[in-house]
């Protein structure tokens, strides 16, 4: 698309224009002229910038704090009538046995899912690091979960652990067992999303880990191996420690997402039974069934200072590979 | 746990001996086949299921491939929400949604690199610290004041709260600041404007990365679930995860694993291809951040 060379209006302005008399006039015309094109420069910038910092200040900032005041609420959402409590919603969330309860199983939840991605994502990402013909085809396999709708995904695994037809129920018959209740049972319930969530993201462990594990310098290898290390010395004495950086950043990331995890666990087991993670108890309480508006902005607000520490810590310690400013 | 290659160091008679063929199939070719036979089947069984009729559904002994395929689970699925228009609500929130949110994410990246203006190390902070924000923090105050401006239900209440873009602001940012200076600075003294210089110069160059960026929207934006979830309630408004999450909860009993395989069908395949055939870009944009 050839544009017609016309009106240009933020021409610079000609520098013909300065030096005709004296000093002074000539110093006051060019401060101007910096002055307007400062001005300009600022119209700019947001002219750029300001639709979108107006959406990120309407829809995040002020947001997070109106939050806040919800959060000192005795409200349910839809009625008109609510009650200031002060911080009894946070007492609650860390002495009512339903907060002791999520945090238990947000606890379990992620440190099953992290463990289980990070260190299965990791065996999978050594098989994958070697030259191998179709390698990239597997790659995309193992990836392609992590990108599809949990909703769908959870209704798929849901039919697999069907108690009574279900293809995990045939093949647990086919060894003589009996299929236990996965969604009855509170704790197996637990382990039947861990096993599903892993499942999802661990194509994206393995993928972040082989990046990593390409960016370690080959000779560094050889040298080990001349040195007569077996593969197992060689992983634990060259490639872990060189990966490190690597699995510090999956480390956070999956702990982030982990906690945030919800599609899944809502199609799996829509009531929570058992499966009442952080956001999951945020939106069971103020949008569910329990209509406590006031104690599920409570729950967030935690929420976000709990998500927000841990990506200050990724920052502060990755600060000077990745350069942000 | 083998790190290196087979052709490293070796000569070729060595990388074709047994042992390292043998080696080769157990530790390498293994491990994959067994993980990618993991993440397939119950993809496959997905799609094969959804053909299934209701007697081949609920039995004790099923077979992988449908013995009388069937379209009369996707005919149930459609009987009970509205599918073409929640597939079109679908389409319209991903690409109005998306396309809005490149476009803002091109020019707030451009103006935080190339306008020269103090502070604007300050604005950056800012939308750092927006990027740190779980979604789940600010839902009810946004609930609240989508519902007021009389959103719910509407497309606009799903696309809007969702526009600001802190992740594409700074993956672009990130892009642009790696562009050579001299190009933009040839580009001033030819005196061409601000305008000219984004659309002409930074955007044609930073193609990869700005379809990066799209790709990543578009796939968050279709899976999008909690907030339409939220926002809508009458299934005629509804995008296809959360008139699916209906399907699912209108419905119990095992003789309705057929509709939901087909409904999840639906939702999964088209993210499926997107991805097959751009996966390069769309993986570079979901793992940005880890080492280089």
């Amino acid at each position: 698309m050839a544009t017609p060379k016309t009106l240009q209006k933020d021409v610079e302005e000609p520098r013909a224009a300065v030096p005709a008399k004296p000093d002074d006039r000539a110093t006051a015309s060019l401060d101007a002229t910096r002055r307007r094109r400062q001005r300009r420069e600022r119209l700019v910038f947001w002219g750029l910038i300001g639709p979108n910092a107006a959406l990120i200040i309407a829809f995040i900032y002020v947001p997070l704090f109106s939050n806040v005041y919800y959060s000192t609420l005795d409200w349910s959402l839809g009625s008109s009538a609510a009650r200031f409590v002060g911080f009894d919603n946070y007492t609650r969330l860390f002495t009512s046995s339903g907060g002791l309860e999520m945090w238990r199983v947000t606890l379990i939840f992620t440190v099953a899912t992290v463990a289980g991605s990070m260190i299965i994502g990791l065996l999978l990402a050594l098989a994958l690091n070697r030259r191998l013909p179709g390698r990239t085809l597997f790659r995309t396999g193992v990836f392609a979960p992590y990108v599809l709708s949990g909703v769908g995904i959870g209704m798929v695994w849901n039919f697999i652990f069907d108690p009574q037809i279900g293809v995990l129920a045939y093949v647990i018959r086919g060894f003589g067992g009996t299929s236990p209740q996965w969604y009855l049972d509170k704790d197996l319930a637990l382990v039947m999303v861990i096993i599903v969530y892993v499942w999802k993201n661990l194509g994206y462990c393995a993928v972040v880990y082989l990046a990593g594990l390409q960016s370690i310098p080959r000779d560094l290898i050889e040298a080990a191996t001349i040195d007569r290390a077996g593969p197992v010395r060689r992983f634990f004495s060259v490639v872990l420690p060189l990966l490190s950086p690597t699995v510090f950043f999956l480390f956070i990331t999956t702990i982030l997402s982990s906690m945030q995890a919800f599609d899944l666990l809502n199609t799996m087991t829509p009531t929570g039974n058992g499966t009442n993670t952080i956001v999951f108890e945020i939106y069971l309480q103020t949008f569910g069934p329990y209509q406590r508006a006031g104690y599920g902005a409570a729950i967030s607000v935690v929420l976000f200072v709990v998500l927000f520490a841990i990506t200050a810590l990724q920052m502060r310690f990755v600060e000077r590979k990745v350069h942000y400013a | 746990m083998t790190v290196t290659s087979v052709r490293t160091g070796h000569g070729l008679r060595q990388a074709l001996g047994w042992r390292n063929v043998l080696d080769t199939i157990l530790v390498g070719y293994l491990p994959i086949l067994i993980a990618l036979f993991i993440i397939v089947v119950p993809l496959a069984w997905m799609i094969a299921s959804s053909f299934k009729p209701a007697s081949e559904i609920v039995t004790l002994t099923p077979a992988f491939l449908p013995q009388e395929p069937t379209l009369a689970n996707y005919e149930a699925v459609a009987d009970r929400v509205p599918l073409g228009r929640i597939t079109i609500n679908s389409i319209i929130v991903t690409f109005v949604g998306s396309a809005i949110k490149v476009v803002l994410a091109i020019a707030s990246a451009y103006a935080l690199v190339f306008v020269k203006i103090r502070f604007k190390n300050l604005i950056f902070i800012g939308i750092l610290v927006a990027l740190m924000v779980p979604p789940e923090a600010v839902l009810l105050p946004n609930y609240n004041l989508v519902s007021q401006l009389g959103g719910r239900n509407t497309l606009w209440g799903i696309i809007l709260p969702g526009l600001g873009t802190a992740f594409g602001t700074f993956l672009l940012r990130q892009q642009f600041k790696t562009l050579p200076k001299e190009l933009l600075e040839a580009a001033e003294l030819d005196h061409a404007g601000h305008m000219k210089r984004l659309w002409q110069i930074v955007v044609p160059v930073s193609a990869p990365a700005i379809a990066t960026v799209a790709l990543v929207t578009i796939v968050n934006e279709w899976n999008n679930f909690m907030w339409p979830l939220i926002i809508t309630d009458t299934p005629d408004s509804m995008t296809l995860p959360v008139g699916l999450n209906l399907l699912h909860s209108i419905e119990s009993g095992t003789g309705v694993y057929g509709f939901y395989m087909a409904g999840a069908v639906l939702v999964i395949i088209p993210i499926l291809i997107v991805f097959a055939s751009l996966q390069r870009y769309i993986v570079a944009g979901l793992t940005q951040g880890a080492v280089k």
